[in-house]
């Protein structure tokens, strides 16, 4: 019998799940003990150390160059593909459905809509952090359904964002911008 | 499970030792352009199966495979990236193939070095972490380690090993796509700068950037389209000890052996009879000789007498690396085998201009994944 009552709790958290949309209070009791990098620099885990020195710098091309170079101006560019209709962002030199190169450039709004986006209550090394970072995919004005720029969001309350919410890119000032995904600092919600 | 194999489409970007014009997608791209337009099909219709080359540490990007589907004609069909030489690649694309559940698949390698900014730290990766990288060495030394014993024991000469290196970046000079030719003379390794000896800096192949892409057919599919295919008919790989400690630096017993493997596909009784050319590993110079030996193609028990006597040479009795070899054209990291391949097809396709062997109808190609592996493959090509 507790197994029939098991899959009927399990069942009706998916239910639940599936039709109302879920709070993101985070969970911050953890368990367990943890090992940190002190306790391998001091010895107290038997490893052999390497710190490797793999350095890289990717050449951006034609397509993410051209890009970069538009954010550099406080623009985001497209590239459409005539044959099936898309307009794509980020762009490329080439359609991947089609597989043949796009048609042409195109330039796109600084506003969008927030496709989805998480709560990150840890930094990239896993360090905690009171105030969420706010990754969120947001799909661009002008092109075509689904295409986005995964980017972060600010000036919001963590509590008020929203999947369908519309944001505008906040860009660093001309002098700060350097052609990067980083020229925009984050999107805020458009009032 | 009868049918055969066939190549019926190469593609090739050119070999450079920089291309800051395009990223490695958009070289990809335009190597999958030229060879499905090679092989007269469309890569979103009739491609079945997409396998790619690449080694996440060369790349900079873990989990490669997740960047590779759109550029080679490859969204939302099946694909997968393997951690291998190109050759490599081929013959997991030959063993798809003869399942029957394919009929076209299709094979993608490309190596942009010129994105590595510390080369020699990435290469040090390779070692192994605990035996060998605390004596902090650069990898270069286990081809200075294996040169030394293999020229003792074989009685190979240095100079034999730079003749090598003369030849194949000479071949070089007449492959348009190749980046590293040259005309050089004996004396000038008088003056090249000692690496680990007695390896110096022109016994190396340098790096090159580019992609190579290679579609492959099953013998039905091969009759459908009409096409004029170069078949694979043998095909080999092998894998001899990771450590350096206790592996063999003279006679490379698992080169042989997946020699053996493809010989025995191919029925090839009498290798230097049955095998009008070979495309080789050259990594390094004295490693053309050392393959060599090892898939049993040298005239006397000293390789070194194969390059003296102009054996070796385009117009020799048996041409090795016609094309330029890794030397001549660019040392591409895991795309070398394929580059390889593509020279193998040019030449029996007739279509290697000025490096054009006469009559050649059996091609045998040989990648090796480079330092510190011993990790080999080898195909066996037929007109």
């Amino acid at each position: 019998m507790p197994k029939k009552l098991k899959s009927k709790t399990q069942k009706a958290r998916r239910t639940r799940q599936e039709t109302k949309p879920q709070s993101l209070t985070p969970n911050l009791q953890f368990m367990g003990t943890g090992l940190s990098s002190d306790d391998l620099k001091k010895g107290k885990v038997c490893t052999t150390y390497w710190i490797g020195d793999t350095k890289y710098a990717w050449d951006r091309g034609i397509a993410i160059g051209k890009y970069l170079e538009g954010m550099k101006h406080g623009k985001i560019l497209g590239v459409e593909c005539h044959k099936c209709g898309r307009k794509m962002v980020p762009p490329r030199i080439f359609c991947e459905w089609c597989f043949k190169p796009i048609d042409n450039w195109i330039e796109l709004f600084d506003t969008g809509t927030v496709n989805t986006f998480s709560l990150c209550y840890v930094t990239w090394d896993m360090q905690r952090v009171k105030n969420p970072i706010i990754p969120a995919v947001i799909e661009i004005d002008g092109a075509s359904k689904g295409m986005g720029i995964m980017h972060l969001l600010g000036e919001i309350d963590p509590k008020k964002v929203h999947i369908g919410m519309k944001v505008k890119a906040v860009w660093k000032s001309e002098k700060e911008r350097e052609g990067a995904i980083t020229d925009i600092k984050y999107w805020k919600p458009v009032k | 499970m009868s049918d055969r194999v066939g190549i019926i489409g190469i593609g090739a970007t050119q070999f450079r030792s920089i291309t800051p014009d395009v990223s490695y997608k958009e070289l990809m791209f335009e190597a999958a352009v030229k060879a499905y337009d090679d092989a007269g099909i469309n890569p979103r219709k009739d491609v079945d199966t997409f396998v790619t080359c690449a080694e996440d540490y060369i790349e900079g990007t873990s989990i490669f495979d997740e960047y590779v589907p759109d550029q080679i004609g490859a969204a939302l069909k099946p694909v997968h990236t393997i951690g291998g030489d190109g050759l490599h690649g081929i013959a997991t694309a030959f063993l798809q193939l003869k399942t029957g559940r394919f009929d076209i698949a299709v094979v993608e390698a490309h190596c942009k070095p010129s994105n590595m900014l510390t080369p020699d730290g990435i290469e040090a990766c390779g070692q192994d972490p605990i035996y060998n990288r605390p004596l902090k060495l650069n990898t270069h030394f286990i081809a200075g380690l294996e040169m030394n014993r293999f020229c003792y024991e074989t009685g190979v000469t240095y100079d034999q090993c730079a003749k090598v290196v003369i030849k194949n970046r000479r071949n070089a000079l007449n492959n348009p796509i190749a980046g590293r030719a040259a005309k050089l003379k004996l004396n000038d390794f008088k003056y090249a700068e000692s690496v680990s000896c007695p390896l110096t800096e022109l016994d190396i192949a340098q790096p090159a950037d580019g992609a190579v892409v290679i579609v492959l057919a099953n013998e039905s599919k091969v009759r459908a389209l009409k096409k004029e295919p170069i078949w694979v008919s043998g095909i080999g790989w092998c894998n001899g000890t990771a450590t350096l400690e206790s592996r063999d630096w003279v006679y490379l017993n698992y080169v042989t052996k997946a020699a053996e493997m493809a010989y025995k596909m191919a029925g090839i009784a009498d290798p230097q009879k049955d095998i009008s050319f070979a495309e080789i590993d050259d990594r390094y110079s004295y490693k053309e000789l050392q393959h060599l030996m090892a898939l049993k193609l040298c005239c006397s028990c000293n390789p070194g007498q194969c390059v003296d006597n102009g054996r070796t040479e385009i117009n020799g009795e048996f041409p090795v690396n016609p094309s330029g070899g890794a030397l001549g054209m660019g040392y591409m990291y895991e795309a070398t085998g394929l580059a390889r391949l593509y020279c193998a097809v040019e030449q029996l396709r007739g279509n290697a201009g000025k490096n054009q062997i006469k009559n050649a109808k059996t091609a045998l190609v040989q990648g090796w994944r480079g330092l510190p592996t011993t990790s080999t493959a080898v195909t066996i090509l037929n007109a």
